[in-house]
């Protein structure tokens, strides 16, 4: 919310216009530009594949990638916001980020992007944008060309199978505090500073809420304490249940890996649903590592790449913008090996040759179909996350 | 005397070398902490940044961490440190305790820290040792609570494992202005056990030696951010943890109470420091009725034995801490209670190379450069000082301590706002500033003393046999103190690669170096990737070290006394 009322505050930046020129004319300007790409790091398969990109677009364009490995997307809006205070409105040190949510929130609200990019992006017709709202819709934030999308997650729960069966694992937001009950100091999730953490809390919301539709809307001071009133009920509940009586948790979702991994936990949580294969074969989870839902269904969205409007190399960051979206790439970022996330194109639109590359993989424990992964639900309003981060620390963090 | 007025210029750029950035980030912090930063919407000075920062969560028990953090840890080195060299400075080997903690001493923090929470931690190297077969543990334990603990003595015995050597290093220092042995010879004739009289006749000169680096001590303990992301607890974190936090905030009005929070560590330092220095005069006094009663054994004996086993300790789980990492970097599967590796593999190696290659090529090119800059601009400024044949005043030295006294924090991010107005922000000579900041005073305060110990009469010979200034640095003081040059060059390389804040805000984090690196991958990442990093972390200053030591043995083999 405050970052809403900065944005407004902002003196009026140069909103770049949308990117008309012609694609052949932005290739040919890229080519020998270097790609500052700020990306999260806390992912080893992600940052894998964000280097084989990079290694394939200085093949075909000539484009060179470096990732910015960050440890939170809010340390590239902070710079863009450095470069800004310090009036440098070109040639800025960001040329790309991994965005959404609140970030992406701020970034536009603030008229730190450069765009509309999306007509400019010839892959961008295959995008779904019909059934994968998430595309068009960042947490109900209309993205308006501003960001392009590369892949969608879904938020997912993993249990180890060696120790329990599914039918223990709990389905609902109430089923967990059962199980945390009869398992103390067995369950907790990342600290809620993390976005995966954000996303349980909010999961549990979808669960305990009475009508669900109010997360669309933007939070406000008198919607915001009865809609959530069950959420803090039932975690006051949960929490003296909670790894060390949930007075700390892991940083982020790999720590909390790490826990399941060494057995100190039962329940890991990942926006990934090839979290278990994945992790199995690397030897970071146990063997018997599967994923379960929620029977209300899972919350899901869209990862994008934005360009901010002082970038120094926009052309260099449309080209990779573009190539994330072409087929094969997106085919092999589903592949479980490279990280399994959900592609953002819409299969009919793909041509019909590259389509068979999207077959699902067989031979890999833990990767669940597409009915383990239940419904999905929509991310609620950034609004929602961001006071119930501020409530949650308020309430828990002395 | 014309071949002075290059060298004239040396004491002043050295001095604006590391003043300049840290007058003018602290500014750049101070503004904002009240309400002034135009480009945000900060038009008007305003205490409103204070108040957000109050009403923020847990904020008393950020304040509280931080204060107890930085004493606990400081009281422990300094009593760790005491006690050991009261227990075994009259040791024939102990002329050899720099070597022994040396080691210890290059490795990072970051490095340390690492280790450290992975041999406490529940699921660690200590609870596999005894389970399942004493302990009954199949799984960690979920009662146990070892690493950031809220009390944050993780986060102190982290800190405690890398100062108490250093404070060691810093007695031995003193003893060069102390006659300890002599007291002590004093002493024991007098009937004094060996311990009590090191602590009643030779400690208090040596503690008035040792002030300022207690100080430093003190001030970083307190406020380092790296040590404190890896043991101290995170709900809610030691205050300086807060101020990086919000600097790093998408949430632009996160900045004014960052600012805040920042400037609130500078002043808690301060607050500390002055208490600590109110609390010395107490000690004295105690400690003089303490001597008058003239006990010649007592408490003060077993007191030294079991510091001196504590800072022995310290020594051996900093290499356990090491040899954990090295450990996770070379297995393949490690899963609890398992003592070791159940499968080893160089696997991990491999896959990592290209990226800990480019972020190794960073660091020994920071490094090596850091190193270079700060070791000439010192031995240039000893080298007027010799010239002129006076030294400069007890103020111009505290002056060299100011950037281990103020807290990064404090003006980093000033720094950095300075760093993008000038447009040099995310380059690499930004990163090499920054790093200069840190890594000249340890090169200067290094070198200082060798060098004026030098008897000033192999100059003199050499000039009145005709030899110019220039040729007498060259051809006598230079070649005379090769070691102690190589060891504040490789003293400046470890400090250089252990630097996380400094690279982080001037590097724009596009400038990865193996610490900065570390520290992103410990937050979780696969342990095995982490003790990767963690190895060539530790590796790099120490081999900087054995460096220093094996080329002028090398050089000198021949020659008694200069190896």
């Amino acid at each position: 919310m405050v970052a809403i009322v900065i944005g407004a505050m902002v003196a009026g930046a140069a909103h770049a216009a949308a990117e008309t020129r012609p694609w052949a004319a932005i290739v040919a300007a890229a080519k020998g530009q270097t790609v500052y790409w700020n990306a999260w790091a806390g992912d080893e398969r992600t940052n894998a594949f964000i280097a084989w990109a990079g290694g394939e677009a200085k093949k075909r364009y000539g484009v060179t990638v470096v990732q910015v490995k960050l440890k939170d997307t809010a340390e590239a809006v902070t710079r863009v916001v450095a470069e800004k205070s310090a009036g440098r409105d070109a040639g800025g040190s960001v040329d790309l980020i991994w965005i959404n949510g609140p970030n992406f929130l701020a970034m536009k609200s603030q008229e730190l992007l450069f765009g509309p990019i999306d007509q400019a992006l010839p892959n961008y017709a295959a995008v779904d944008t019909t059934h994968k709202r998430s595309n068009v819709v960042d947490f109900t934030v209309p993205v308006d060309g501003l960001a392009a999308p590369w892949r969608l997650a879904e938020f997912v729960y993993v249990y180890d199978s060696g120790r329990y069966r599914l039918a223990d694992m709990p389905s609902s937001a109430q089923a967990l505090l059962a199980f945390a009950s009869k398992h103390p100091g067995r369950v907790t999730h990342p600290a809620v500073r993390n976005f995966l953490g954000a996303t349980f809390l909010k999961q549990s919301l979808y669960d305990l809420v009475a009508e669900p539709s109010v997360l669309q809307q933007p939070a406000t001071d008198a919607s915001f304490a009865p809609v959530t009133a069950p959420l803090w009920a039932w975690y006051d509940q949960l929490r003296p249940k909670l790894w060390r009586e949930g007075r700390e948790f892991p940083e982020s979702g790999p720590a909390q890996r790490q826990l399941m991994n060494d057995g100190a936990i039962d329940i890991h949580m990942a926006f990934d649903p090839a979290e278990a294969a994945v992790s199995i074969a690397n030897q970071t989870l146990p063997p018997g590592a599967r994923i379960f839902v929620m029977a209300r269904g899972m919350i899901s969205n869209t990862s994008f790449v934005a360009i901010p409007y002082n970038a120094a190399h926009k052309e260099g960051a449309l080209v990779v913008a573009n190539f994330l979206l072409e087929p094969a790439t997106q085919a092999r970022a589903q592949d479980p090996a490279w990280g399994g996330n959900l592609t953002v194109l819409d299969l009919d639109k793909v041509p019909p040759a590259e389509r068979p590359l999207f077959a699902p993989k067989a031979g890999m424990p833990g990767l669940p179909t597409a009915a383990e992964l239940g419904t999905t639900l929509l991310e609620p309003h950034p609004s929602w996350m961001t006071r119930i981060v501020a409530e949650w620390e308020k309430r828990y963090s002395r | 005397m014309k071949a002075l007025q290059p060298l004239a210029l040396a004491p002043a750029l050295t001095l604006a070398v590391f003043l300049l950035p840290i007058a003018a980030g602290l500014a750049g912090t101070l503004l904002p902490a009240f309400g002034y930063l135009p480009a945000i919407g900060g038009h008007a000075l305003s205490v409103a940044p204070w108040s957000t920062l109050w009403q923020e969560p847990g904020i008393a028990t950020s304040i509280r961490l931080s204060v107890q953090t930085g004493l606990v840890a400081t009281l422990l080195s300094l009593v760790f440190a005491a006690a050991f060299a009261a227990a075994l400075s009259d040791h024939p080997m102990y002329r050899k305790v720099g070597s022994l903690v040396s080691p210890l001493l290059a490795t990072p923090h970051v490095a340390i820290a690492i280790g450290l929470a992975f041999l406490v931690a529940p699921s660690g190297w200590w609870p596999r040792l005894v389970s399942p077969w004493l302990t009954g543990w199949e799984r960690p334990p979920d009662g146990l609570v070892t690493v950031r603990d809220p009390f944050g003595l993780s986060m102190a015995l982290g800190l405690a494992l890398k100062e108490t050597p250093y404070l060691l290093l810093m007695i031995g220092a003193a003893f060069q202005q102390v006659p300890h042995a002599a007291l002590r010879r004093a002493g024991a004739a007098l009937g004094y056990r060996p311990a009590a009289a090191w602590f009643k006749l030779v400690f208090p000169p040596v503690y008035a030696q040792l002030r300022l680096p207690v100080y430093a001590v003190l001030a970083f303990s307190m406020s380092n951010v790296e040590v404190g992301l890896i043991l101290a607890p995170g709900q809610p974190p030691p205050l300086a943890i807060v101020a990086a936090r919000g600097f790093a905030d998408y949430d632009l009005a996160r900045y004014f109470p960052a600012a805040a929070a920042a400037v609130l560590q500078g002043a808690l330092v301060v607050l500390a420091l002055l208490a600590w220095r109110v609390g010395e005069a107490f000690v004295a006094a105690a400690g003089r009725r303490w001597c008058e009663r003239g006990a010649r054994a007592g408490a003060v004996v077993s007191f030294a034995a079991a510091g001196a086993a504590a800072g022995a300790a310290c020594l051996v789980i900093g290499a356990l801490s090491l040899l954990a990492m090295a450990a996770w970097s070379l297995a393949q599967s490690w899963r609890f209670p398992k003592i070791l590796p159940s499968a080893w593999t160089l696997a991990t190696w491999q896959l990592q190379a290209p990226r800990a290659a480019e972020a190794m090529l960073t660091t020994l090119t920071l490094a090596l450069a850091s190193a270079l800059v700060a070791t000439a601009l010192t031995i240039a400024c000893l080298e007027l000082e010799s010239r002129r044949g006076r030294r400069p005043a007890q103020r111009t030295l505290a002056l060299v301590y100011v950037p281990l006294l103020v807290p990064q924090i404090a003006f980093l991010y000033g720094f950095q706002v300075l760093l993008v107005r000038l447009g040099w922000d995310g380059r690499w000579p930004a990163v090499l500033w920054a790093h200069l900041i840190f890594v000249l005073p340890y090169a200067f305060l290094s070198l200082a003393d060798p060098w004026r110990a030098l008897d000033p009469r192999y100059a003199r010979s050499a000039a009145s046999l005709g030899a110019s200034p220039l040729r007498v640095l060259w051809r006598v003081r230079l070649p005379m103190l090769l070691k102690p040059v190589l060891l504040a060059w490789a003293i400046a390389c470890a400090v250089s690669v252990g630097l996380y804040l400094p690279t982080l805000f001037a590097g724009a984090g596009r400038v990865a170096t193996l610490t900065t690196e570390a520290v992103t991958l410990s937050s979780g990442a696969d342990r095995r990737i982490l003790g990767v990093f963690t190895v060539l972390q530790a590796a790099i200053p120490l081999l900087a070290y054995i460096a220093a030591l094996a080329v002028p043995a090398a050089i000198y083999s021949r020659r008694k006394g200069m190896a």
